[in-house]
């Protein structure tokens, strides 16, 4: 049994869709006075970040105290990992306090992997950023985004990204956000096209379910979003690219290339954003860019991930399902049906 | 447990049919104007999936008995139930608040079948998190008894004394093609 978020590879079409919808009822929720659900009353989930990130990690705070959670943080500076403890013996002292979830977040690709499928905890496990491998959750949000805006809040219900053309444009080679949107992405049926100097783009990018380009300006006008990274200087160990203003004109969005996109094409950032050199303000505040609506989302989507994994007895999103999952018998599918009569 | 126990045709009796149904609808209505001495600020929540349709329908004759528009909406009551940590959790269905809320108003909520009033429970928790309603009143199609809650229905369409072994089964055009209320036999190991 599969009750981990680990990889947005691990999703089914059916599990991103079914995330995707819970979520938009989560977003109703934000609406409300009172934002705030018992559903996880009770449960008790920790935030393990070995590295730093506030947004993400406020984010997932905000979701898991709108479900009733109990939320206990853990920066791993000033704690016993900076006085060597392994990640072993940090996962066996939660398990001990009886820890229902843990959102991890590790300058390591693998850790959470690791931390889901050795034995030292039983807990459920959350991907909030792994090294440069996986970011399951922004993926998902960056989904919920494109969908609401190019399909609707309401008509999306249901709906996949089938046909939808996105472009990821920047720092491919250090970005989680990447490897991550495009593996969900293709498995919603959109066509992810990257675009970013070859410097930028890893090893075996030619086996991504994607296209790859080296040129901004052509592919945008076939785009339905524009999708930029954050370039990642922190994770930067040689140059990369001569200057900063060279990137920014080859690689950079501004009023100029924006013009050059379809009228409905929205501009995404997952923030946060190196204004001047990856966009340009003209473009970060124009209402095609949708980098605040996305932080809004997040909490949703986190909320239905949390919800979906934890709310019941065993989780609803089973990954690594045999594909042919929607042709299952209706009685299967039985947890996905409203209450009934049986049960008023 | 198979949230479907769908009693096969063989076994199941229908107890209510469409013109029974929408007589029953009817009087509810004039229930509901007469206890609440018209319907000017009656707001009408159905609980998914079935009790949305009968929420409308209700509306409508409502609009019909009094010449006013009433609102509607839906209340989804997944997130509140206490028995989610016995099932894998559920796809949530739309809560859907009219847009000039309940606070002070009279909420009627409509369900189609009141049993351990459980769903009610967490249906008035919910109303709760949502606003203040003036007072909340409970229209069911069916109530089949066998409560496990100190909870009542101000509209009942159909008292339906049933044993444990029994289901019933609510179909509405809107969702199934056709309006019927069945009485069937439980399969055997539920």
């Amino acid at each position: 049994m599969h009750r981990h978020l680990i990889s947005a590879a691990d999703l089914t079409r059916d599990d991103a869709v079914l995330i995707l919808d819970t979520a938009e009822e989560m977003a109703r929720v934000a609406a409300r006075p009172i934002k705030k659900l018992p559903t996880l009353r009770g449960r008790t989930i920790v935030n393990l970040f070995f590295e730093d990130s506030t947004r993400t990690r406020i984010s997932f705070e905000a979701a898991e105290k709108r479900l009733s959670a109990d939320v206990i943080n853990f920066t791993a500076k000033g704690s016993s990992v900076s006085k060597g403890e392994s990640l072993k013996d940090t996962a066996q002292t939660l398990e001990a306090m009886g820890v229902d979830a843990v959102v991890i977040r590790h300058g390591a690709s693998g850790a959470p992997y690791r931390l889901a499928n050795s034995g030292w905890i039983d807990a459920a496990v959350i991907n909030a950023g792994d090294g440069t491998h996986q970011h399951p959750t922004q993926a998902l949000l960056d989904a919920f985004t494109l969908r609401r805006r190019l399909t609707g809040r309401d008509t999306g219900l249901g709906q996949d990204l089938s046909g939808k053309r996105v472009t990821v444009v920047g720092d491919v080679l250090h970005s989680r956000v990447a490897r991550s949107n495009v593996d969900l992405l293709h498995t919603l049926g959109a066509e992810v096209t990257l675009v970013a100097p070859p410097t930028l783009l890893p090893i075996g990018v030619e086996s991504w379910p994607c296209a790859v380009s080296y040129d901004l300006d052509s592919t945008l006008p076939k785009s339905d979003a524009v999708m930029m990274l954050r370039v990642q200087r922190e994770r930067m160990n040689a140059a990369f690219f001569p200057t900063e203003r060279e990137y920014a004109r080859r690689y950079g969005l501004d009023g100029d290339r924006m013009a050059r996109l379809p009228g409905h094409a929205i501009v995404m950032h997952p923030g946060p954003m190196v204004r001047g050199m990856e966009i340009t303000a003209e473009v970060a505040d124009s209402d095609r860019c949708t980098a605040v609506e996305q932080v809004a989302n997040g909490v949703s989507i986190r909320m239905a991930v949390l919800y979906l994994l934890l709310g019941g007895n065993e989780p609803a999103v089973t990954h690594a399902r045999p594909s042919v999952s929607h042709h299952q018998p209706a009685d299967e599918r039985s947890a996905h049906t409203p209450f009934t009569a049986e049960e008023k | 447990m198979d949230t479907h126990a769908n009693p096969s045709a063989a076994d199941a009796r229908p107890v209510l049919e469409g013109p029974d149904i929408a007589r029953v609808l009817t009087r509810i209505a004039h229930e509901i104007v007469e206890r609440a001495k018209g319907a000017d600020d009656v707001v009408l929540l159905g609980i998914p999936t079935r009790g949305v349709f009968l929420a409308q329908r209700l509306a409508a004759k409502l609009e019909q008995i009094t010449d006013r528009t009433v609102p509607v909406g839906s209340l989804d009551i997944t997130m509140y139930r206490d028995d989610l940590r016995m099932h894998p959790p559920r796809a949530l269905a739309r809560t859907e608040i009219p847009g000039d809320g309940i606070d002070g108003r009279l909420v009627v909520l409509v369900d189609d079948v009141l049993f351990s009033g459980r769903t009610i429970r967490a249906a008035l928790d919910a109303l709760n998190d949502i606003g203040r309603p003036r007072a909340v009143q409970l229209a069911v199609l069916v109530d089949r008894g066998h409560r496990e809650l100190p909870i009542r229905a101000d509209y009942v369409g159909k008292n339906l004394p049933t044993s444990l072994r029994e289901t019933v089964k609510v179909q509405l055009t809107e969702e199934d093609g056709r309006d019927t209320v069945l009485l069937g036999a439980k399969p055997a190991g539920q």
